[in-house]
C-alpha cells in the first residue's frame, strides 16, 4: 500500500524518470510559487480523477474507455480553473491558459490508463496522490532554481546579495529547457550513486 | 491580409508553439529521433490543428457562446480534438501503413498534444476572427513541424556524440532544445522591428 505512493516521489517520479508532463513543467516554473500553485491544481486533478475513474472501472466498456477518462478529467480541470479564477486570481491570471491545459497533461490519463482503471479505490487514490506529490515537489524544484537565480529570490523573498545580476536567460524559455535538462542529469547520478549503495548492502 | 501573414509568421517562427510556449514537448522529444518520422507526425499534426482551429472555432462562436454553454468549452474542445485524430489515424493507416507503424503510440497521443488543446485556448483568449484562427491552426503546425525536424536532425548527429552517461537521451534533449530555443529568440525582431 505505502509503496503506491512512496514510488511516485522518486523511484517512478512522474518528470525526471518517466518525462510526461512537460508543458505546465517547462511554462510555468518561472517563479515557485506557479510550480506550487500548478502542482497542487494537478494533484487535485489526479487524485479525484484516479478515484472517480477507479471507482468506476468495473461499468465502462473497454473501447469507449479513453473518451470517458477524457470527460471526467476535462470535467475537474474546469472545476479546478474556476476555483482557482474565483480565489486566487492572479495565480490564476499568471498560469493562463496552463490550467485548462491540465486536460491533456499526460501524466493524468497514464495513470488512469495505466493504474486507476485495474486497481481499487483506495490503491489508487495513493498512487495518485503520490504522483501529484513528486510532480508538484519537481515542479517547486525547477521553480526554485529558475527563480533564485533569474530574479534572486525564492517565493518571493529575496536571497541573493544586493549587487547579484538577475540571470535573464532562466526566466526565458531557454532556461527552462536547460535547467530541466540539467535536473535530469543529476537526478540520474543520484540514482545511481543510490542504487549502487543499495547493491553494495545486500551483497 | 497583412494581419493574417503577421499570425502565421508569429505563430510558426516567433512565437514558436514548442520553443517559446512549450506545447507539444511530448511528442518533440519522443519522436524526434528520425527526419521521416518527424515529417510524418509534424504533417499529421498540422492537419489536426488546421482543422481543430476551424472546427472548434465554428462551435465556440456558434453554440457555445449563445447558449452559454462556455463552462463546457474544455470537455468540447477535446472531444473535437480526440475525433479528429481517430480519423487521421484512419486515414494514415490506409494510405501509409509504414508510416503508421513508424509513429506507433505517438499517433492516438496527438490527442494530448497539448499544442492542439492549446491552439483552441489561446485562439479564444485572443479574440481572433474566423479566418485569423485557420491561419493561426495552420501557422503553430507549420511550427510545429519546423522544430521538430530540426530536433530530428540534430539527434540524427548526436548519436554519434561523445556525451556524458547521465545526460543520454532526455537530458541532452532538453539542453539542445534550450539552445534552440535562444537561436529562435534571434527571429524575434521580425515582427515587433
Amino acid at each position: 500500500m505505502i509503496k503506491d505512493f512512496i514510488k511516485g516521489l522518486w523511484r517512478e517520479n512522474p518528470i525526471f524518470v518517466q518525462v510526461l508532463g512537460m508543458c505546465p513543467t517547462l511554462a510555468v516554473t518561472t517563479k515557485a510559487l506557479f510550480g506550487f500553485s500548478m502542482g497542487m491544481a494537478t494533484t487535485f486533478v489526479v487524485v479525484s480523477s484516479g478515484v472517480v475513474i477507479s471507482a468506476i472501472r468495473k461499468f465502462v466498456p473497454e473501447q469507449v474507455r479513453i473518451p470517458m477518462f477524457t470527460v471526467i478529467i476535462a470535467t475537474f480541470v474546469t472545476a479546478a480553473d474556476y476555483f482557482l479564477k474565483a480565489n486566487f486570481f492572479q495565480i490564476s491570471k499568471a498560469l493562463g491558459p496552463y490550467v485548462p491545459l491540465i486536460v491533456v497533461n499526460c501524466i493524468i490519463l497514464g495513470r488512469a490508463e495505466a493504474f486507476a482503471s485495474k486497481h481499487g479505490v483506495l490503491r489508487s487514490f495513493l498512487d495518485a496522490l503520490g504522483m501529484g506529490v513528486g510532480f508538484t515537489c519537481a515542479l517547486i524544484i525547477l521553480g526554485s532554481v529558475r527563480e533564485i537565480l533569474g530574479a534572486g529570490t525564492i517565493f518571493g523573498y529575496r536571497i541573493m546579495w544586493a549587487h547579484f545580476t538577475n540571470w535573464i536567460v532562466m526566466v526565458l524559455p531557454a532556461g527552462a529547457f536547460i535547467t530541466l535538462g540539467l535536473l535530469v542529469g543529476i537526478f540520474n547520478v543520484a540514482d545511481k550513486k543510490i542504487k549502487a549503495k543499495k547493491q553494495k548492502a545486500q551483497g | 491580409m497583412e494581419e493574417l501573414i503577421l499570425i502565421l509568421i508569429a505563430a510558426s517562427i516567433t512565437n514558436n508553439f514548442v520553443l517559446t510556449y512549450f506545447l507539444g514537448i511530448c511528442p518533440f522529444i519522443g519522436v524526434s529521433n528520425k527526419i521521416d518520422s518527424a515529417i510524418g507526425l509534424g504533417m499529421a499534426t498540422t492537419f489536426v490543428m488546421t482543422m481543430a482551429a476551424t472546427v472548434t472555432w465554428l462551435i465556440y462562436y456558434y453554440i457555445l457562446v449563445p447558449y452559454n454553454l462556455v463552462f463546457l468549452q474544455y470537455v468540447t474542445f477535446i472531444l473535437v480534438i480526440a475525433s479528429f485524430v481517430q480519423f487521421v489515424e484512419m486515414f494514415i493507416r490506409k494510405v501509409s501503413p509504414a508510416l503508421y507503424k513508424a509513429l506507433g503510440i505517438f499517433l492516438p497521443l496527438i490527442t494530448t498534444n497539448c499544442a492542439i488543446l492549446g491552439l483552441t485556448l489561446f485562439m479564444v483568449l485572443r479574440n481572433y476572427t474566423f479566418l485569423e484562427s485557420v491561419v493561426f491552426g495552420l501557422g503553430a503546425g507549420v511550427g510545429f513541424t519546423l522544430a521538430l525536424v530540426i530536433m530530428a536532425g540534430i539527434r540524427e548527429e548526436l548519436a554519434f556524440a561523445d556525451i556524458p552517461e547521465a545526460l543520454q537521451g532526455t537530458g541532452i534533449t532538453l539542453i539542445i532544445a534550450g539552445m534552440l530555443a535562444l537561436a529562435f529568440m534571434g527571429f524575434g525582431g521580425i515582427i515587433s522591428g
